[in-house]
């Protein structure tokens, strides 16, 4: 699926990735409106670990460097801490935009293989849509042995230290592993997300 | 008045009969002052005080008063008697409000307001009440040069207000670069699409007022006169000229586009496809009456990819374009996009930048632009190579930090900046000798006056206008710079300043009937008077005259224009021979007060220093420090001046003879961002200041012993304090050996 | 005054034996003395985190939010949604902005939340545990029932993210908020005013994926602490709590420090001042434990 997208993209879109932007991504009609003023750029967090602030995938948005954009691994690196948002003299919602371009790539299969927060958001998102919440220990599991049996081991003995002082602490129940809390109505709240992708899919062109 | 007959009152309200010994204060009005009457009053501006002033002075013929209160500043309603010569101590905010309220400043505080009451009396007595400017003439006919926005503005407001006009154009048309424009960029809310540019509205206005009488295809052959009086020779192109009179002048003459061709990195003359913003407009327009998209001009093809290149031959650091910013090219620039966006949101538009600068409400616009998908890349240019029917554009993305292209342009368009039409610069042209004058083809008022033909310039070009406190003030009374002539800027600006520009031509053609002076000292009937039989045609008044008010006849001797003249006296100042002075205010009045002032022996450790202070901003500053009640020395003497330009080199050298321990003086900014009322008196001041150490030196005195201080207005702390700092200076040279030998 | 009645939306991590049950135990406690009342959304679900966005998309985001919402004014009508969790609260916060703006947006949400038998109406506002306290009662309240002032000990106010971007509490500065000070100090102890490290992000979920770029930000955010002689950090966000008290052990590891700094919750500081006990306060779920306030907790005091 993700290759189909892409190429019924390219051709649609040929050298205009400002307009595709605007129309896929969550909130993406924002991009053209930054003022370049690089505000962002100096509020993030993890600005000195990415490649691309902002500022720059904004620019590049309207320079038309679509592969460069969607293969980036900066829009992984956004931890939601809306520093640059109530910075932004144009008021992008740019931690939106940022997640909305990780996700968009993600789709489209462009994103970085094995990003790690990537891979921790999609498993995520299943974690809790299986029942309707989060699982936490089951989520942590996923996440260390996403890289193999032998990897997972070493990462759960490393981090044995902290899972037993939470155990200790009451804040981590083993129980949990099998199946734990959730929603009543698993049922109609599948449906409800499957729904809401399906409209999506449809008003953003994915689908028919 | 044939006789002089004195008077002084000493006022004992507002603490000053708590603070000073007033009946001492009339003592030394009466002995030392010798002041024919001499009365105190507990409250002298109150009706009763001002009646008893006025009382004096109708039934006892009083001619000269001194009234020692407060400062000259305060009470001018309650203290106006335009009859007699008057003067002020300032004994309020210059002595009890400035000095501690202590045992043991006592003494001191009643020395200062002894020494300011001789002062007024001294000074007075050399004064003359002002009997008016016998050269004043009335005449309400305003004369405005150019029909552009400015112009056309200009005439319309002046017209509105009353006042006919003669408007005179060089071309055929009226309209100037505006009627060149397809649209204009908005001036109203929202700021969000390019708007009708309202020439045409206006020009039909013009044709309609019977007020305008509109001249095309003229020029100013010769201006000579004054404000109320200027006569004014316009040429016509068949050759004929006909000579009128106007009251005052506003000169709209507009600019002119830097010359692309000046920019062939940037493709400008090697493509029809590289066009400047001018170029744009004669396309959109040519498009717009064919009711057709814009076409590219090589081939007719249709245009798919325009690209603005910002700053083309402006804001240059190399020295070779232009050092300025023109300030409208950036929003003139989005307006142009969108004349590509609006009518096909599919023509791709960048506009390259280095900064994107819209001042005012030009954000909307620029939001405005961005909404519509008018892409902003911050790059610099660096070479428009066209190809074919296409444009490669190179620059320098300066965000992403790396070199790029955008291949097939189809438009480029060069955001080139404005040249003002200001004439002839009269520092590098001279004038021609008295009685040899010539129009010059180049100038634009072809003014007779000695300094020159045509309106100084100050920077880059543009006519000197007083930026910071009167922008249309020029160095020419009553000639008021209006739009890009005066400095870069846009429509909305351009008509802005054409209103304000109107106002003041018709207030200066107002005052010059009533023989009074423009600003700053709007309202002086006083005026410079020339003993030409002491004048040894040295020409200094001539030359440094910041108004051009002084022309030459052909024996050499100078001829005052007094309705040209702006009181400054900065020709008093620079007389070596002393021959210039005004009825209130001379060589003398300022050189009696600094002599009246009680100069105490060596030994007495109460050194005096005289601190001449620009009436303008050091002076107030001085009185606002007061009422904020910032205390400084007892040991200065404050004397206004009008300008420090107006500073006579006499009055130094007189003061130090005197056994003064130090001379302060104290005027505005000078430099290419002066804030000098008179634009040239300060700087003037302290270049004569300069040469005066020499003085100093055959004196046998230390060269600081005279310091001269920029202060604004603003300076209420800070005067106050350099006056401390100079007096502890002197403190530390100690006594100035001179006293006593005077 | 108080008894107020609220639509409680816990989220994921605060039920029982989740990583932040201690938060979940102190603020039923600190309720309880405030006569404030909690009543979970029958069958609420997961916000989708900061992290989820990959698998979810822009509607499905806002879906969940609006699922708790409608359930919410379906069971609890009249009363306010009350999350304590930052982020469950500023996601629902955020859906609830976006779908209150448009109407398109809000049909849309409306023809998935049918497939659950469910409909949002716009009518329930989502708001912070802090701002019911400082808002709805207000400082002299909160302090009025204090019976063990903290004296004497000093807490960081780690304020974090996104209890305060981009919503803000109060209308407080998003570079300088100074509530959780403030109600450090209505509870008697001392607020470390110039805490620099107050809004600085801890890494938030990309503290699992990011660990090492987290914990530079980590270490900042203790070592500030120490450098201004706090005795603990209080903070007022589960995810913030959980990042810097757990990774405290790692980040000595790698970075050769010693921490051991408590980390605890507002709701924590209140309980005990309020004269509740240790266990009341859960400062038995705090994995570096917060002696100064046990020994508060055991002192006996008047109730
Ligand atoms: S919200 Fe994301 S992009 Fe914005 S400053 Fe924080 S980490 Fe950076
Ligand atoms: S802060 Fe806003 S306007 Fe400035 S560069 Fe970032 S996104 Fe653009
Ligand atoms: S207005 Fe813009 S284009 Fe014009 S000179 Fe200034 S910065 Fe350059
Ligand atoms: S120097 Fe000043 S006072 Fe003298 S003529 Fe010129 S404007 Fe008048
Ligand atoms: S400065 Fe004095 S001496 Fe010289 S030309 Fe003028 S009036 Fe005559």
């Amino acid at each position: 699926m993700p290759t189909a997208l892409n190429e019924q993209a390219l051709a649609r879109y040929r050298n205009d990735f400002l307009r595709e932007v605007e129309e896929r991504v969550d909130e993406g009609g924002w991009v053209k409106m930054c003022m370049q003023c690089g505000v962002c750029a100096g509020s993030c967090p993890f600005g000195p670990h990415w490649e691309h602030s902002p500022q720059k995938i904004f620019m590049m948005i309207r320079a038309g460097k679509r592969e460069e954009v969607l293969a980036s691994d900066s829009m992984w690196m956004c931890t939601s801490c809306y520093n640059c948002v109530v910075r932004c003299p144009r008021k992008l919602p740019i931690t939106t935009i940022m997640h909305g371009l990780a996700t968009y790539a993600h789709r489209l299969g462009l994103a970085p293989k094995r990003q790690p927060t990537r891979d921790f958001s999609v498993i995520f998102w299943e974690n809790f849509t299986r029942n309707g919440r989060a699982n936490e220990i089951r989520l942590m599991l996923r996440l260390w042995f996403r890289d193999g049996f032998g990897a997972g081991i070493r990462k759960a003995l490393a981090m044995k230290e902290v899972g037993l002082g939470m155990l200790r602490a009451k804040r981590m129940s083993p129980f949990e592993i099998f199946g734990g809390h959730g929603v009543k109505d698993v049922k109609g709240f599948q449906a409800m997300i499957r729904k809401a992708q399906e409209i999506e899919d449809r008003k953003r062109g994915f689908s028919k | 008045m044939a006789e002089m007959k004195t008077a002084a009152y000493v006022c004992q309200g507002c603490g000053l009969g708590e603070r000073l010994s007033t009946q001492q204060l009339a003592q030394v009005a009466q002995k030392e002052g010798k002041m024919a009457l001499v009365r105190e009053h507990p409250f002298l501006c109150s009706a009763a005080g001002v009646q008893a002033i006025r009382d004096d002075i109708e039934k006892d013929g009083v001619t000269h008063i001194a009234i020692a209160a407060c400062s000259r500043r305060a009470k001018t309603e309650a203290f106006h008697f335009p009859a007699v010569a008057m003067s002020r101590a300032n004994l309020r905010e210059g002595v009890i409000w400035s000095q501690p309220d202590t045992e043991a400043a006592r003494e001191t505080t009643q020395e200062m307001a002894d020494d300011y009451v001789r002062m007024a009396c001294a000074e007075v007595k050399k004064m003359k009440a002002p009997a008016g400017n016998p050269e004043a003439a009335r005449n309400t006919r305003l004369l405005v040069v150019g029909g552009g926005i400015s112009g056309m503005t200009a005439a319309l407001e002046a017209s509105k207000a009353g006042y006919p006009v003669t408007l005179v154009e060089k071309t055929a048309a009226l309209g100037g670069w505006a009627a060149k424009l397809w649209k204009r960029t908005p001036a109203r809310e929202p700021f969000q699409a390019p708007a009708e540019t309202g020439v045409a509205a206006m020009i039909e206005a013009v044709r309609a007022d019977p007020n305008i009488e509109v001249r095309l295809s003229s020029t100013i052959a010769r201006t000579s006169g004054a404000p109320g009086r200027f006569s004014v020779a316009i040429a016509t192109e068949s050759g004929g000229a006909a000579t009128e009179d106007f009251g005052a002048i506003v000169q709209a003459s507009g600019f002119s586009l830097y010359d692309a061709s000046k920019l062939p990195e940037l493709g400008f003359g090697k493509s029809p496809n590289v066009v400047d913003q001018a170029g744009l407009e004669r396309l959109a327009r040519e498009a717009a009456a064919g009711n057709a998209p814009i076409r590219r001009p090589s081939d007719d093809g249709e245009v798919k990819t325009v690209v603005f290149v910002q700053c083309a031959g402006q804001r240059d650091a190399t020295g070779e374009h232009l050092p300025y910013c023109s300030g409208h090219c950036c929003a003139t620039s989005i307006k142009q996009a969108m004349y590509f966006k609006d009518a096909n949101p599919a023509v791709d538009t960048v506009v390259l930048y280095t900064d994107l600068r819209v001042p005012g409400n030009g954000e909307d616009f620029y939001r405005s632009g961005q909404s519509k998908g008018v892409v902003f890349t911050k790059g610099a240019v660096s070479a428009v190579e066209p190809a074919g029917n296409a444009c490669s554009v190179r620059f320098r993305d300066l965000i992403l930090d790396e070199d790029a292209t955008i291949e097939n342009a189809d438009l480029v368009v060069l955001a080139t900046g404005q040249v003002p039409n200001s004439g002839v610069d009269i520092e590098k042209v001279a004038q021609n000798e008295p009685g040899e004058w010539q129009p010059d083809a180049n100038s634009v008022l072809n003014l007779v006056y000695r300094q020159g033909k045509d309106l100084p310039l100050l920077r880059h070009g543009f006519s000197d206008s007083h930026f910071i406190c009167f922008p249309y003030e020029t160095r020419r009374t009553g000639i008021y710079a209006a739009g890009p002539v005066r400095r870069p800027m846009d429509i909305a600006q351009a008509v802005e300043d054409a209103t304000g520009a109107a106002l003041k031509a018709i207030q200066a053609a107002e005052n010059a009937a009533l023989g009074r002076a423009a600003h700053p000292r709007s309202g002086d009937l006083s005026f410079p008077i020339v003993r030409l039989d002491g004048c040894t045609q040295c020409k200094r008044c001539t030359v440094e005259c910041p108004f051009g008010a002084i022309d030459e006849d052909e024996k050499r001797y100078p001829v005052f224009n007094e309705s040209r003249c702006r009181r400054c006296g900065t020709c008093m100042g620079a007389c070596p021979v002393r021959v210039i002075s005004f009825e209130n205010y001379s060589v003398d009045t300022v050189g009696a007060q600094l002599k009246a002032v009680d100069v105490p022996d060596e030994f007495s450790e109460k050194p005096r220093i005289l601190v001449l202070a620009c009436e303008n901003d050091a002076y107030p500053a001085l009185d606002m420090a007061g009422m904020a009640r910032r205390t400084y020395s007892a040991f200065v003497r404050i004397i206004p001046v009008r300008c420090l330009g107006s500073v006579n080199t006499i009055w130094v050298s007189d003061a130090l003879n005197s056994g003064y321990d130090g001379v302060m003086l104290m005027g505005c900014k000078h430099g290419d961002d002066y804030q000098c009322h008179f634009v040239k008196g300060s700087e003037l001041a302290n270049y004569r200041m300069s040469k005066i150490d020499d003085t100093l030196k055959q004196m046998a005195l230390e060269t600081e012993r005279v310091a001269t201080y920029e202060v604004a207005i603003t300076d209420i702390e800070r005067a106050p304090r350099l006056i401390d700092e100079y007096a502890a200076k002197i403190a530390e040279i100690g006594m100035s050996p001179l006293k006593g030998f005077a | 005054m108080a008894n107020k009645d609220y639509a409680f939306y816990p989220g994921c991590t605060s039920h029982y034996r989740g990583s932040a049950s201690n938060y979940l135990v102190s603020v039923e406690s600190m309720c309880r003395t405030l006569d404030v009342k909690l009543t979970q959304i029958p069958d609420w679900n997961c916000c989708g985190a900061s992290v989820s966005y990959a698998g979810s998309g822009e509607l499905a985001r806002h879906v969940i939010n609006a699922r708790n919402f409608a359930l919410a004014e379906q069971h609890l009508p009249g009363r306010d949604v009350v999350a304590t969790c930052a982020a469950c609260w500023l996601n629902a916060r955020e859906s609830k902005e976006q779908l209150d703006a448009s109407a398109g947006l809000l049909a849309d949400t409306n023809e998935a939340l049918k497939e659950a038998g469910l409909r949002y109406q716009g009518i329930a506002s989502v708001r912070h545990m802090v701002e019911v306290l400082i808002e709805d009662l207000g400082y002299e309240e909160l302090g009025r029932h204090v019976v063990k002032p903290l004296e004497g000990v000093k807490f960081a106010g780690y304020v974090g993210c996104q209890t305060n971007r981009p919503f803000g509490i109060a209308g407080e500065s998003f570079e300088n908020p100074v509530y959780l000070d403030k109600l450090v100090e209505t509870v008697g102890g001392q607020a470390v005013a110039d805490y620099d490290q107050k809004v600085t992000c801890c890494g938030g979920a990309l503290a699992v994926s990011e660990p090492e770029k987290s914990q530079a930000q980590i270490k900042d955010i203790v070592e500030s602490a120490y450098d201004h002689g706090a005795d603990m950090i209080v903070t007022p966000c589960p995810l913030c709590q959980a990042n810097v008290e757990i990774y405290q052990a790692d980040v000595n590891q790698r970075y050769g420090t010693k921490f051991n700094m408590p980390v605890t919750y507002y709701s924590q500081l209140m309980t005990v001042a309020y004269g509740g006990s240790a266990e009341e306060a859960a400062l038995d779920g705090q994995i570096i434990r917060a002696t100064r306030l046990e020994e508060i907790a055991a002192t006996p005091g008047k109730r």
